[in-house]
């Protein structure tokens, strides 16, 4: 699910033992082979847009949407956007984690929990979460309450199936074991199976992220919060300001971006590294 | 692990479970705390979804919206499968796309929707276009990982025993990856339903699940809310399992390539 390293080829090209100036030379066509699409599509985008077979209005030039991005950003308009749609991913993925994990331990735990638990999961996931929205926004309004309950909503599922899964492939053995060497319960819970389970939390905590990530812009759209990235780019749409459209997408790409860098792969790596396995 | 006995019993507390929030819903529905319209009883739901399944309109709905995802879907295919499987092979053609993949992939095909409304207007190809959008990296994602991670043991052993281009492709290297391909394939059904809906209902045209959803809120017709989503959540499923399932058993497992216990 995650990206893979993008520029991985490039990396191993310029291998630590190559002399300096050979090293230099081959990062720097590794920059050149990256920079070149990147330059392709641009060049065809603005050759398309001089040809001028769509109004400039809706097809606008780079140089406008880069226009509408600094004009934008200098203003604090933009980063005003980009902070409370964070803050949104943050706050109903953090109510996700907390009630997902529980929920997840609690049913890997107890079989009564997991007879509870497991037909209303099952039920609830396979239902696209966006399907809800118009459900939570008779319920609860329009804002931002709506929109953070059902980015913690949505995140929930994926977090509490892996969280359960982890919590039952925890081998039987290590708690056998540690039961036989007298751990309590307090014991065993915190020495053998919250570390076993943690790789596949770890696993489903990622995924949660991302499809709370993938349906919020949606959200904003639906549930008309003031502010937010989503919001931007559905309110330009009526001014046919396709600029600030684009330059909107762009930050929600970075973003994107930086959550798959930092955060996603930043993960991976921890629990791979730490527990000598990969998950998923 | 699940004995008979246990998974009876299982079954049975599922049942419980089941019954029980039914009735905690009843009972909250009765008992005037939140206005009937919003939190219809489900007699009612269940009324109205036999309703708009007789009159044809939920059938239609759900057809409008399966031809979406489908087609949509199918173009993905069509373009991402064979652009992973040329990715995995052929350098060059990874160094141009990669780049450009790993910057598109992590915006939400749905952020798209306003800019796609206005180039495209409201309707069918706008919808179309976005579960393409949601549909084609997951595919070439995982098609040219798949490609890259076929062991080049098996490689070397069909060149060894005169495998050439063709045969290399479709006896070695297809099979090879199919497992992460089929993988692709699944993630992308998955975002492809959730842009489908998603998209429906921001890109309103007449018909369609996700649109008959945002229609319904205008008119608090929580009902009819509450009976498409079952609706969907029982398509949705249904691909996951028996679609996906069935390519699963059908190729992969049959080939040998995961064990079968993990399903």
């Amino acid at each position: 699910m995650s990206g893979d390293v993008p520029f991985q080829a490039g990396a191993a090209t310029a291998s630590p033992g190559m002399p300096q100036a050979v090293r230099a030379g081959a990062r720097w066509r590794v920059a050149a082979r990256t920079a070149l699409p990147f330059l392709v599509v641009g060049g065809l985008w603005e050759f398309v847009a001089r040809l001028g077979i769509f109004p400039p209005r809706l097809f606008p030039r780079l140089e406008e949407v880069a226009a509408a991005f600094i004009r934008l950003s200098a203003a604090g308009i933009l980063p005003h956007h980009a902070v409370e749609t964070v803050a949104r991913l943050l706050g109903g993925f953090a109510l996700a984690a907390v009630v997902g994990v529980a929920v997840g331990i609690a049913m890997g735990r107890s079989r009564r929990a997991e007879d509870v638990f497991l037909p209303l999961v099952s039920i609830g996931a396979p239902i696209p979460g966006l399907a809800y929205a118009p459900l939570f926004m008779l319920w609860f309004g329009l804002g931002n309450l709506p929109a953070i309950l059902l980015v913690g909503f949505v995140s929930a599922f994926p977090i509490i199936l892996n969280s359960w899964t982890g919590v039952k492939t925890v081998k039987e053995i290590w708690v056998r074991a540690a039961q036989a060497m007298g751990a309590e319960d307090r014991q065993l819970f915190r020495r053998v199976i919250l570390p076993g389970a943690l790789p596949y939390i770890l696993t489903g905590l990622r995924i949660g992220l991302s499809q709370a990530w993938r349906i919020l812009v949606a959200v904003e759209m639906l549930t008309a919060v003031p502010w937010g990235l989503g919001w931007l780019i559905f309110g330009a749409r009526e001014f046919l300001n396709t600029d600030v459209m684009l330059a909107g997408i762009a930050v929600i790409g970075a973003i994107g971006l930086a959550l798959e860098k930092l955060v996603f792969q930043r993960l991976e790596e921890f629990t791979v590294v730490r527990w000598g396995m990969l998950t998923s | 692990m699940s004995a008979p006995g246990q998974r009876m019993r299982s079954f049975r507390r599922a049942a419980v479970t089941l019954t029980v929030a039914a009735l905690l819903y009843e009972a909250f529905a009765r008992s005037g705390l939140f206005a009937q319209a919003l939190a219809p009883t489900l007699p009612t739901v269940g009324r109205t979804l036999a309703t708009m399944l007789l009159d044809g309109t939920m059938p239609r709905h759900a057809a409008a919206t399966l031809y979406r995802v489908l087609l949509g879907f199918g173009l993905a295919a069509a373009v991402g499968l064979p652009l992973g499987i040329l990715m995995g092979r052929f350098r060059p053609v990874e160094h141009f796309f990669l780049p450009l993949i790993s910057v598109l992939m992590p915006i939400p095909s749905l952020a798209w929707v306003p800019v796609f409304i206005l180039w495209f207007g409201l309707g069918n190809t706008a919808t179309v276009l976005i579960v393409f959008y949601a549909a084609t990296f997951p595919m070439t994602f995982n098609t040219w990982t798949g490609v890259r991670a076929v062991n080049p043991l098996w490689l070397r052993a069909a060149g060894a025993m005169g495998a050439e281009g063709r045969a290399l492709f479709w006896k070695v290297i297809l099979p090879g990856a199919s497992p992460l391909i089929i993988t692709g394939l699944r993630q992308a059904f998955v975002r492809a339903w959730i842009a489908v809906v998603g998209g429906e209902m921001i890109a309103a045209s007449a018909w369609g699940l996700g649109w008959v959803i945002f229609d319904a809120k205008e008119f608090l017709n929580t009902d009819v809310i509450l009976a498409s989503l079952a609706v969907i959540g029982i398509i949705g499923f249904a691909f996951e399992r028996l679609v996906f399932g069935a390519a699963e058993r059908g190729t992969v497992q049959r080939w040998g390539m995961v064990r079968t216990a993990k399903g």
